[in-house]
């Protein structure tokens, strides 16, 4: 962090307002910021969400339940797998039905791939706007083999609609399990490279420890959750915290940000948390294609769903944080509320406290490491 | 040189146009060849095949992209500073194309043979400044004035450590004649002055990793004076979008893409000349051995030609690996390592020089 | 200063590595394709244009109300007794002549959703992926078989059959209203 030197109190110059967003390369997607500043001295930054709002609340109270499906795609679309997860447990739980287990194996190994597939986004775009962009197009690449496996198991690449209220929509395809412990045993080497490429690199080091501290008192009081919380040091994942699905049945660690080049909660221990992660994910993988038994995978998928009167939170642990569902049914087969607790949309409120004091090129910095997706902060 | 050859019989004016003309007939192909190198290099670095469409393996995309941004419209801000904003690009070409001047691309071949010549490149490039400046400025747009500024500032403090360099060499061989440089690194790869230059004995052995040193502060700093990653700061694209020329667009925005390649490679000649034997083969030469004279100067072209794109090719080799350092820590390395590791060497080679 | 000589250290180390990495990948040979000229195979399960085999089709309408973005939508005529529309592949038997079965294809979300309720599965999604238009209209795709005489023809036809039945309703007053008989199943 730059001190701000306080030369003379009767000398005032006058602050400059940039504007960043919506269309600006780095603001992942449409989020305009206003960023006041002196010199390059950041004084204060004000985040200006809406950009790509679609009404998909409100939209969901005139959509049958299987309706909702393909637009909870839209929301997190780096983790659409995981957003249908979310809302098919939400849905399951108000239904009060259980899923075969085949399914819930399947649904693991989805949202775990989808987590790797995520984190490489967030990984190699936060590359991109510390200026590497080698790194950025190795993670895509990996990322494409991940899209790949999905699109043999749904038909589709980014919005599966494949993860349904009590099943999933087709079985998996007999070389699922082959093609995905070939990528298994070809992304480990890629946790290295990259590690080696742009983690442990000098200057990315630089630019990135010390850099956005986030203090886990903060980062408790503003409600941040997923990887930004636990690199702050606070082992919190509902993985493990409030299980769902089949998660307590796998042995993983929770990683926890440890001020590996700096301190506790800095942007280098954001980036590096989501690396951990990412081979925390593969373990997961690894045990549960082992384990995954047979079964029918639609059996228990409801010919029309038609809940009784009641409401139910339910909450995932996606990519970037805590994705919880508020579903209100008054009987019929429309819900008559749906509220989506948006990881993004939460951590970026941090994004003013974060860049006080910074300078303009850490402003980009520190939004990368939030990793946000527009997609879910507008909904 | 040409320059008193074509003088002898067309008079002083004519020849310097011819003269001055030369090195565009060099500048504009090269441009279009780094454009291409540079996309070429980046897509297998990132195991991709870069453009593949237009001729043998894309080989004529950039004149394709040349040809499209000719027809480009020439928008100008509304709220732009014409006179400036028009000016800025040619200003900035006209800087790294004046650098050229002084380089000597063969034993045949130098615009003019100034005494002070590595000076005087230093001198003029500082015109880029001003065009940047001027671009940034003119363009009425925040981005571009933070480019500009942060232009500014690089490439003034990068000059000391430059200078500081060329000192530590002129301490050594007495001149900044470019082209007696050259000639003073010929005959053998280890005269040139990379490996110590022609001095012999002990000294050698101590002035071979002082000069090693020196050469990569020379490199980095010439690297930050093109505003090439990891220095790209005033055009930093995920900040600035792209800096002092983001309101360009059409050929002024070529103008500044090519004086930006031109200036790649007059760096790189600099470099070339001061450290790597100028345009002297590290080996004998064909012409000298099978006793065709003319050919020899065209060898040392070539041989200037391929070092100079070598370094041109590392230096795109380091922005396709490196990021970005940020403003203030730019202005660290330069302040606090390169200067003061410039000046130690500085001291250590003249200690040398005077026992 | 051991700070700083392990800063100049770690810097140039760091670069180097990274170096080393990128050379190696200049000789990976490239994971990209030539788009055009090479195309990648697709699963069998692959989700793009969508597709109507109107042999199949009953008119059911359980497609379009599947839709989530009301991206299909079908208009149906009750055939006239003594009409034969023969039967589905699967043995279904029709009886409604689908005088429009439009698929807007510019709103359509490839989510498949459509495609899991038809009983004679006859609506599906093709592997079809480059159907680009200039025109947004274009876009909007009839997959009806009836030419459109035909369709005014099956409109008249039902239209005069409702007037006969209403007719014969009116006449006799007391029996009660009876329904004009389902056209078979």
């Amino acid at each position: 962090m730059i001190e701000m030197e306080t030369t003379s109190t009767n000398l005032r110059t006058q602050e400059m307002v940039l504007n960043m967003g919506p269309q600006h390369p780095s603001t992942h997607g449409v989020l305009r910021l206003e960023i006041e500043l002196d010199g390059e001295l950041i004084v204060d930054v004000r985040p200006h969400v809406g950009y790509l709002h679609r009404c998909f609340e409100k939209h969901c109270e005139a959509m049958t339940y299987p309706q909702i499906v393909p637009y909870v795609d839209r929301m997190d679309y780096l983790a659409a797998m995981y957003s249908e997860i979310g809302y098919a447990v939400a849905v399951e739980r108000l239904l009060g039905i259980e899923v075969p287990e085949r399914v819930e194996y399947i649904r693991i190994i989805m949202g775990e791939l989808q987590r790797i597939a995520s984190h490489l986004v967030a990984v190699g775009t936060y590359g991109l706007d510390i200026g590497a962009f080698t790194p950025f197009l190795y993670c895509f690449r990996d990322r494409e083999k991940i899209l790949t496996l999905f699109e043999m198991t749904c038909g589709a690449r980014l919005l599966y609609n494949y993860i349904w209220p009590g099943g999933v929509s087709h079985d998996l395809p007999p070389d699922f399990i082959r093609m995905t412990k070939e990528f298994l045993t070809e992304f480990k080497p890629t946790i290295v490279e990259l590690n080696n490429l742009l983690s442990y690199n000098k200057i990315f080091i630089e630019r990135t420890a010390n850099v956005g501290i986030l203090p886990l008192e903060t980062a408790i009081n503003y409600g941040v959750t997923g990887p930004n919380l636990r690199a702050s040091g606070l082992k919190w994942d509902l993985r493990r915290d409030d299980p769902y699905s089949i998660y307590d049945r796998f042995d993983f660690e929770i990683p926890v940000g440890k001020g590996w080049h700096g301190t506790v909660g800095d942007c280098w221990d954001r980036y590096y948390l989501r690396m951990i992660e990412m081979e925390q994910s593969v373990r997961i993988l690894e045990q549960a294609i082992e384990q995954i038994p047979e079964g029918d995978v639609t059996s228990a998928i409801p010919k029309r769903i038609k809940p009784v009167e009641g409401q139910i939170y339910t909450r995932v642990e996606n990519p970037r944080g805590e994705l919880g569902y508020f579903i209100v049914s008054k009987g019929g087969l429309q819900p008559h509320r749906v509220k989506v607790r948006a990881p993004s949309f939460v951590n970026l409120e941090i994004l003013g406290e974060l860049c006080k004091g910074h300078l303009v090129a850490d402003v980009v910095a520190i939004l990368g490491s939030i990793d946000i997706v527009l997609g879910e902060v507008d909904r | 040189m040409i320059f008193d050859y074509i003088s002898s019989f067309l008079g002083a004016i004519p020849a310097a146009v011819i003269a001055g003309l030369v090195p565009m007939v060099f500048i504009i192909p090269f441009a279009l060849f780094a454009v291409y190198w540079e996309r070429k290099v980046s897509a297998h670095m990132q195991d991709r095949l870069g453009p593949m469409r237009v001729g043998y393996h894309g080989f004529l995309q950039t004149i394709a992209d040349i040809l499209k941004l000719i027809q480009k419209e020439d928008i100008v801000a509304s709220a732009a500073d014409k006179p400036l904003f028009n000016i800025a690009p040619v200003l900035t070409f006209t800087g790294s194309y004046a650098a050229f001047a002084a380089i000597p691309f063969s034993s045949a071949y130098i615009g003019a043979n100034i005494d002070l010549g590595v000076l005087y490149i230093i001198g003029v490039s500082g015109l880029v400044v001003a065009g940047l400046l001027m671009a940034g400025w003119a363009s009425n747009n925040k981005y571009s004035l933070l480019g500009a500024m942060r232009s500014a500032a690089q490439i003034v403090s990068y000059e000391i450590p430059t200078v500081i360099v060329i000192l530590t060499l002129f301490s050594m061989v007495g001149t900044l004649n470019l082209y007696e440089l050259s000639e003073l690194q010929s005959s053998n790869m280890f005269n040139w002055m990379i490996f110590g230059g022609t001095v012999t004995g002990w000294k050698k052995i101590v002035l071979i990793p002082l000069m090693f040193a020196a050469f990569l502060i020379i490199y980095l700093t010439t690297l930050a004076e093109v505003n090439r990653t990891p220095f790209d700061i005033p055009e930093a694209e995920s900040e600035l979008v792209s800096g002092y020329h983001t309101e360009y667009s059409g050929m002024k925005f070529a103008m500044f893409f090519l004086a930006e390649y031109a200036n790649m490679f007059a760096v790189s000649a600099i470099v070339t000349s001061l450290f790597l034997g100028g345009y002297h083969s590290p080996f004998g030469y064909l012409g000298n051995t099978i006793g065709i004279t003319w050919l020899v100067p065209i060898e040392q072209f070539f041989w200037f030609a391929f070092k100079g794109i070598a370094l041109v090719t590392v230096q795109m080799w380091l922005r396709w690996t490196l990021p970005r350092l940020r403003v203030d820590q730019l202005m660290v390395v330069c302040w606090k390592y390169l200067i003061p590791l410039s000046f130690l060497i500085f001291l250590i080679v003249s200690l040398l020089m005077v026992l | 200063m051991k700070q700083y000589i392990s800063n100049i250290y770690s810097a140039l180390a760091t670069v180097f590595i990274g170096m080393k990495i990128t050379f190696k990948h200049l000789f990976v040979p490239a994971v990209t394709i030539q788009y055009p000229d090479v195309r990648v195979t697709l699963p069998g399960r692959v989700r793009n244009r969508l597709y109507v085999n109107m042999d199949d089709c009953i008119g059911c309408d359980q497609c379009a109300r599947a839709c989530p973005v009301d991206c299909i939508s079908i208009e149906t005529v009750k055939s006239v007794p003594g009409e034969d529309l023969g039967k589905t592949s699967n043995g279904k038997k029709k009886a409604l002549w689908v005088t429009k079965f439009d698929i807007d294809i510019a709103k359509c979300c490839y989510c498949q959703l459509c495609v899991f309720p038809c009983p004679t599965e006859c609506i599906y999604m093709t592997d079809v992926y480059e159907f680009s238009e200039f025109e947004r209209e274009n876009l909007v795709y009839s997959y009806i078989t009836l030419t459109k005489d035909e369709v005014l023809e099956k409109k008249a036809n039902f239209e005069k059959f409702e007037a006969e039945k209403a007719a014969q309703k009116a006449a006799p007053k007391p029996p009660a209203p009876e329904k004009p008989a389902p056209p078979q199943a």
